[in-house]
């Protein structure tokens, strides 16, 4: 139990623990920034940074993305910062509990050897749908919640009905 | 700056409580949908419950300003059609757009592959734009943001219904938990 190597990884935290940490880290950004966590702002940024240098010409055109490069720094917010924060604290995380690994995970109950294929279709699906509802789970979900607001809970109602439905058509590979 | 600093100290603790939570493995993430693992909905209920309750206590003893914090607009269309393209693509792909951050650093593959269909799903957005503009302002509450303005009640009584159901998603879990395989635990591949 002591010793942490990669065979051996700590354990996960108490979901309930976990909870109020979460809490904690949620309610000290409203109270620095005055507003919540994010994620999809970045790689909404991200995506029109990419624009600018392989189409410019078309990206200055967009109607959804043009206003980002307008002045040349679609990655100049605060959620850029924010989202490398998240990858940092996340390797730190991970490095000392022993869970770093490279490797294709998911196979089992996510579409066997298609597994990069489920990876590739649900992340255009979600990259999609949260530019219709301007947020993804930690934004409009988590965030949106927090602030009692209409958005928040709507979101989260059809994010997890639509997704229990759907993980009925994913079917377990042994 | 103090954008910046701010930025990768609160990024870098929601990035560490992830990952200790176990949001970057797939398999932990799905087993809310498939109701083996309720880590999800016990994790975000705790952390919604905690900043809706602090932030009620934080505004009343006047140090957070309610009136200056984001509150999303009610499209509660876009809002609903969004939430349903997340939350299938959380099924099939394994992640949310933060969390697949989180299975990268930790080396996953999957999530690095998630992560490219995210910025490919923004390209299709902005490129079919102005088509399905309307999309983005679809179903609108005009007379309401948040669910104490629509009921015309106070903070604290949702605040205390919240709480209420955060119990009642603890005890339909872990009984849920007990009849099926149960939690993921980093030990498993």
């Amino acid at each position: 139990m002591s010793q942490k190597n990669q065979h051996c990884p700590a354990p996960y935290w108490n979901p309930l623990i976990a909870g109020i940490l979460l809490g904690i880290v949620l309610l000290s950004t409203f109270v620095v920034t005055g507003h919540g966590l994010g994620a999809t702002g970045f790689t909404t940024r991200l995506t029109a940074w990419f624009g600018m240098y392989l189409l410019p010409v078309a990206t200055n055109a967009n109607d959804y993305l043009g206003g980002m490069v307008e002045e040349g720094k679609p990655l100049d917010a605060w959620i850029s910062w924010q989202v490398v924060g998240v990858a940092l604290g996340a390797l730190v995380s991970a490095f000392f509990a022993g869970r770093i690994a490279v490797k294709l995970d998911g196979k089992r109950f996510l579409g066997g050897s298609s597994r990069p294929l489920t990876a590739l279709f649900g992340g255009l699906l979600a990259g999609f749908g949260a530019r219709i509802a301007a947020g993804c789970t930690s934004g409009l979900g988590l965030s949106g919640a927090a602030v009692l607001s209409l958005a928040g809970f709507t979101f989260l109602g059809t994010f997890f009905a639509v997704g229990l439905l759907a993980s009925r058509f994913m079917k377990e590979e042994k | 700056m103090g954008t910046i600093l701010s930025g990768l100290l609160l990024g870098g603790a929601f990035g560490f409580v992830l990952e200790r939570a176990g949001f970057g493995n797939p398999n932990k993430l799905t087993g809310q949908f498939r109701l083996t693992d309720w880590s999800v909905f016990k994790v975000m209920f705790t952390a919604i419950v905690f900043a809706a309750v602090g932030l009620l206590i934080l505004e009343k003893v006047g140090f957070v300003d309610g009136g200056s914090l984001f509150v999303p607009p009610s499209f509660l269309g876009a809002a609903a059609l969004g939430g349903a393209f997340v939350g299938a693509g959380f099924a099939i792909g394994g992640y949310c757009p933060g969390t697949s951050v989180v299975g990268l650093m930790s080396g996953r593959m999957d999530a690095g592959i998630f992560l490219i269909g995210l910025l490919l799903g923004t390209i299709v957005f902005a490129g079919i734009y102005p088509s399905i503009e309307s999309l983005t302002t679809l179903g609108e509450i005009a007379n309401a943001d948040s669910l104490p303005e629509l009921l015309s009640v106070s903070s604290l009584s949702i605040d205390i219904a919240m709480v209420m159901a955060a119990v009642g998603v603890f005890a339909l879990g872990s009984w849920m938990e007990k009849k099926s395989r149960g939690p993921v635990s980093s030990q498993e591949i």
